[in-house]
């Protein structure tokens, strides 16, 4: 590595949600050149990456033969062959596809409502002392709270319709966003931001080119908890009370012990969130060029 | 000369001092100082850092500003830069100015040539302003380097790269806080003689401080001593950058005074780094 003459400092690792303020995980990737990291090739063996292919399929060859001797009985869990034929089935009846859909609108308006929410006040808190004082307590009090817990409440205040889903989703998704892009904020160099000053770079200037670039790869982290607990908000509104959506078609596959169609919907849902994980990680790769 | 201190405080304040282009580096007379500090004092809490500073800076002179840690003199610079706030009257500055760091202090999102360009963000238009940029980085040298990414520079090209940085705006006045501090002492001497070529070409007064007395009497032709927040003492450095060695008895005499006046007993120079020529003699 070059000897770092820059004294920023990026994201030193995720803020964890429900861990004491301040507490971060090591979340540093590794440099592939880092001669230190040089114990674990930077790209696997084609090879090797097959070899890790052997046991998931054969897990699966095995489940697949355990519902064929009617060992694992279609009640208790569908075979893989059934699974699949099912997926294609509801695909082609436009199930799936009307009941994704369904799911996929409900997390991204929750997401966007809790990310706004989240930004917002993680903004306001990081760039003035008075506005630190007056949302940093209340949210480091809330965000203490399990989210799930408040499901009873909601459905008090908000009845049983899209209202109280939305919120648990938008809940969710505002801590870690407000905690990691206020962490990064904080962790932005002074030092730059008073370089920039000395360029005579006004207040919204330095925010725009210093600070909030500056917060981004902290903020990313944040992003991609976030994400991950929009989706598990999503599964668990769902399975509470849902008029539609993959949790709607995996409530009514439940009551006619339809194992099949539940592990499609489940399969849908890891689907799902990996594919918002691979967007974040490519935003990440973009964003964060930089770090060589 | 460049006054010390200036006895006569009412002047014009319109005239901006006018620049030939042709001009030879030095100070020179005719001009109003582009900077003026008057009776400057300041404090944090009850200590005192700064007493009643008078110091004027003449348009294209070169002033060393030496003190040890902790007496105040990045504490003046920052009053020059106006990075600090500081009661209206007693620092004047004439023109633009602009620092260049200790630490590089560039973005590590932003390419090298956007680093510079962004000095530049509120006078002129995107192209110029990169254009701009990517003649000043040719002029420090770094040609090569206009699409790294800062952390792939070494501190020698960071260091570059501020210093681009800061002369892209064409500053009448470039305050260099400590900026060789942290390089190894070849680069330093690489970066000594970039200053001088690029003070010689443009026509700005340089303040740089520094705890060096070896690199104020390399650079300077007027160098500073800060002790206890006062300024205390003054030295013009007569021979020419050139000539300049250790050996002179000018240079050495100066030396002398100056460690005196630091509260240092004189030791022989070490490595003297000239503009245009170096000796290898006393480095050890």
């Amino acid at each position: 590595m070059l000897p770092m003459t820059t004294t920023f400092s990026g994201s030193s690792g995720p803020v964890v949600a429900g861990a004491p303020p301040g507490a971060s995980l090591p979340a540093k990737r590794r440099d592939p050149r880092d001669p230190r990291g040089s114990r674990r090739p930077a790209r696997r063996h084609p090879a090797h990456l097959l070899r890790r292919w052997v046991s998931p399929i054969a897990l699966v060859g095995l489940w697949e033969l355990a519902s064929r001797t009617g060992v694992l009985e279609q009640k208790t869990l569908a075979a893989p062959s059934t699974v699949f034929a099912k997926a294609v089935d509801l695909a082609r009846d436009g199930t799936l596809g009307s009941a994704t859909l369904v799911s996929v609108e409900r997390v991204a308006l929750g997401f966007v409502i809790g990310a706004s929410i989240g930004l917002a006040l993680a903004v306001v808190a990081g760039l003035s002392r008075a506005g630190e004082d007056a949302i940093d307590p209340p949210m480091q009090m809330l965000r203490t709270l399990p989210h799930f817990g408040l499901i009873p409440l909601f459905i008090i205040w908000m009845g049983i319709g899209e209202a109280p889903k939305l919120a648990l989703i938008a809940m969710g998704v505002a801590f870690p966003l407000y905690l990691n892009t206020l962490a990064g904020i904080r962790g932005v160099d002074r030092k730059a931001v008073e370089a920039a000053r000395s360029m005579n770079l006004t207040w919204p200037q330095r925010l725009r080119h210093v600070i909030l670039p500056g917060a981004l790869p902290q903020t990313l982290v944040g992003l991609r908890q976030s994400l991950g607990i929009a989706w598990l908000s999503l599964i668990v509104a769902e399975t509470v009370g849902a008029d539609d959506g993959l949790g709607y078609m995996i409530n009514i596959a439940r009551e006619f012990l339809q194992t099949d169609t539940i592990v499609v919907g489940l399969a849908v849902y890891s689907l799902l969130g990996l594919a918002t994980d691979a967007v974040v990680r490519y935003l990440e790769k973009r964003a964060l060029a930089w770090r060589v | 000369m460049a006054r010390l201190t200036d006895p006569t405080p009412d002047r014009t304040p319109d005239r901006t001092p006018d620049r030939t282009p042709d001009r030879t580096p030095g100070p020179r007379t005719a001009d109003l100082p582009v900077a003026s500090v008057r009776a400057h004092s300041r404090a944090f809490g009850r200590h005192q850092v700064l007493r009643s500073i008078d110091l004027d800076i003449a348009p294209g002179e070169f002033v060393a500003l030496l003190g040890r840690s902790g007496c105040g003199k990045s504490t003046l610079l920052r009053s020059l830069a106006r990075l600090d706030k500081v009661p209206a009257g007693e620092v004047e500055i004439r023109g633009r100015s602009a620092v260049a760091f200790q630490e590089p202090r560039l973005l590590p999102w932003r390419r090298v040539r956007d680093n510079v360009a962004l000095a530049l963000l509120n006078t002129s238009e995107r192209g110029d302003r990169l254009a701009r940029a990517e003649a000043t980085l040719h002029e420090v040298g770094l040609d090569d380097k206009l699409d790294a990414w800062p952390l792939e520079l070494s501190g020698g090209q960071a260091q570059r790269v501020s210093l681009a940085r800061a002369l892209v705006s064409n500053p009448s006045l470039l305050l260099l806080d400590e900026p060789f501090s942290a390089l190894d002492a070849l680069t330093r001497i690489e970066m000594h003689q970039l200053v001088i070529e690029l003070w010689r070409r443009h026509s700005m007064a340089v303040l740089i401080v520094t705890h060096d007395v070896d690199e104020a009497l390399a650079l300077a032709d007027r160098v500073a001593v800060l002790d206890h927040g006062r300024l205390a003492h003054t030295w013009t450095v007569g021979p020419r950058r050139d000539d300049r060695a250790p050996s002179n008895p000018e240079i050495a005499r100066i030396r002398t005074e100056i460690l005196g006046a630091l509260g240092v007993r004189p030791t022989p120079p070490r490595a003297q780094h000239d503009t245009q020529t170096h000796t290898d003699q006393g480095a050890a």
